[in-house]
Order: structure tokens, then sequence, then C-alpha cells
């Protein structure tokens, strides 16, 4: 793909720094972030084409795993091989390894003062009305297919009955998928 | 031994997690509460709050909380290197067979399989947080203002959640 090892390491400092600053400066998680990385790698850097970016979007969802790591991995393979790819998912997780340790080291050494608890306590019901808004966004999707929303259901029941490993639920969706051949 | 127990615990949740982070609390919570319990019911509360609240994504963010927790600046190395580890190895993977993976019945059948699996994994994520959070009138209306904000109005969940949390400052003083 490249000539020199100079410019090589441009190219991989550039792919680090990218997914650094999409790192450090998005908020709510994978989905977030992904019309960022594509502002940065397609349209800034132009180190894909659309294409090729839409291509590995698919790819970095349906496998397992944090989607952003998925999608700078990915990136990373397809602009600067294997060493691309360690560059990126670098640059993705150190800004969030590097804020959360900072944040954890003062949140284990006051999180029993009482303010701080209360600012938790009030933000609870706040975590699970997003999260309930996440699985409205992603229900309207599988609305149309009254099976999926049924099968969800009964997933997650049984799952709490029996007090199963989650990971079941997955293997079992899975399965259930290939059976119904959809 | 400890960096073993959390590298392992986090490799199985990389291993399983499907559709992003808030798909993935589940699997995070039964290792760290249940399996191992490093982190107590309502630290885990905190946990998925903190990891709202500070940029980058939920799984990495759970990660590198817990591995800290328990076992400082290498605890949190651990743990964040086992949660990528089958990212990287499964896309490096799947890269190379790309046109095999997206033609094989198969594999196209299971992932759209998970479809299902993903939205009960978020209701258990949901109920199990709810379960463990919510114990007064004002916290039910209050998500369930929250909520219609959120889907009617679409405001900004991180303004959301730092409102709620000045709320709580104010009502449970």
């Amino acid at each position: 793909m490249t000539s020199t090892k100079q410019v090589k390491w441009a190219t991989l400092s550039s792919l680090f720094f990218s997914f650094f600053k999409i790192g450090a400066f998005t908020w709510g998680g994978g989905y977030a972030m992904l019309p960022l990385i594509k502002r940065e790698i397609v349209e800034k850097k132009k180190m894909l084409t659309e294409e090729e970016f839409i291509e590995g979007l698919s790819v970095a969802q349906s496998l397992p795993g944090v989607m952003a790591v998925n999608t700078a991995c990915f990136v990373g393979r397809k602009v600067e091989g294997i060493l691309g790819s360690i560059a990126a998912v670098l640059g993705a997780v150190l800004p969030s390894f590097l804020v959360i340790m900072f944040v954890a080291s003062f949140f284990l050494q006051y999180r029993h003062l009482e303010v701080v608890q209360n600012f938790f306590r009030g933000a609870t019901p706040a975590i699970v009305a997003l999260i309930v808004g996440g699985v409205v966004d992603i229900g309207k999707s599988a609305l149309d297919d009254w099976g999926d929303l049924i099968i969800a259901f009964i997933l997650f029941l049984v799952t709490l009955l029996l007090k199963l490993h989650p990971l079941w639920i997955v293997l079992i969706g899975g399965m259930l998928g290939v059976a119904r051949k959809k | 031994m400890i960096y073993l127990q959390l590298f392992l615990a986090f490799l199985r949740v990389g291993f399983f997690s499907f559709g992003g982070g808030m798909a993935a609390l589940p699997l995070i919570e039964k290792e760290v509460v249940d399996t191992f319990q490093w982190l107590s019911n309502s630290e885990f509360l905190e946990l998925v709050t903190l990891s709202e609240l500070t940029p980058g994504p939920i799984g990495i963010n759970c990660a590198t909380f817990t591995g800290f927790k328990v076992g400082g600046v290498w605890g949190s190395t651990f743990a964040t290197l086992a949660f990528c580890l089958p990212s990287i190895l499964l896309v490096t993977l799947v890269f190379h067979f790309l046109s095999y993976f997206k033609k094989n019945a198969i594999v196209q059948h299971f992932l759209r399989g998970l479809r299902p699996a993903v939205i009960a994994l978020m209701i258990m994520a949901a109920y199990s947080l709810a379960q463990k959070g919510i114990k007064d009138w004002l916290a039910i209306i209050w998500g369930i203002a929250v909520f219609i904000l959120l889907t009617r109005k679409r405001t900004d969940p991180i303004f959301l959640l730092l409102l709620s949390g000045v709320m709580g400052l104010i009502w449970y003083r």
C-alpha cells in the first residue's frame, strides 16, 4: 500500500489520532461514534471510500465486542494491515482507559459521601429510561416482525426465571435464527 | 490470580456481547456482581452511570473501572485488553473470509436470530437496574418523564443524566 517507512508511520499515527479524538470526545457509546468515524476517516482523511466503510460497518456491527473497537480494527486493517488495526484500536480505547482510571481513583475515595450517593440515586431512573429508550429504538425496526418481539420477551423471562448466564440468550437466539431460517 | 480472573471474565463478555454496550450490561453484571462479586449492586449502578457520563464506549469504560477497583492499573489493563481481544481476533479473521462470511447462510441466520436476543438483553439490563435502584415513587415518575423527553423531544441524554443527578441532590438531601 505504501512504499516508504516514513509514510507508513504517518498513516499509523494518523489512524491513531483520528480514533483517539473520536474516543475522547464522543459520549454515549459506539452508536454515537459511527457518524464521527465516517466523517473523519471517509470525508476528511479519505482513508476509505464510502462503500468500503459501509462494508466494514456491517461487519463490525455483526461481530461480538465493543462496536467502536470493531470498527477501528476493521478500518485500521483495511488502511494499513495489522499494524493499522493496532494503532486504530489503541487510539479508540486509550481515551476511555485514561479518563476512567482518573475518574475511578477519585470516585472510589469519595463514593461513600452522601452528596455523591444522592447524585447517583437521582441519576438511576434516567439510566433506566435511557436503556428502555434504546429498546424502543431497536424494537421499532423489529416491529414489523412480532415473532422477534415475542421471542425477545420469552428469552428475557426464561433467563430471569432460570437465572441463566445471559450468554445463553445469545446462543439460543442465534440457534433459533438458524432454525427459523430467517 | 485476580488478573487472570479479570482477564477471563472480560474475555467471556467480549465473545458474547453482540449489539453494543447496553446489551453487554447483563453479561458484565453476571460476571462482575454475581460470579466474582467484585462490585455490589449499588456499585454496579454507579458503574453504569459513570460509564454513560464519561466519553468512550460503555463496555470499555465498565471494564477499565472494574479492573481498576479490583486490581489497580494492571487490573484495568488486563480487563480492557481481554474485552478487546475477541473483537480483534474475529474482525481480523472475518476480514480474510469476508465474502464467505457474507454468503454463508448459517452465519447469516445466526446473526439475524441475534436481533431478538439483543432486545432481550437490553430489557434485562433495564429490569435489573430498575430493580436495584428505583425505590420510591418520585424515581418512577421521573424515569417516565425522562423516557418521554428522550423519545419524543430527543433531549440530550447526558444532559438528562446530569439533571437527574442534580434532582437527586435536592430531593434526597
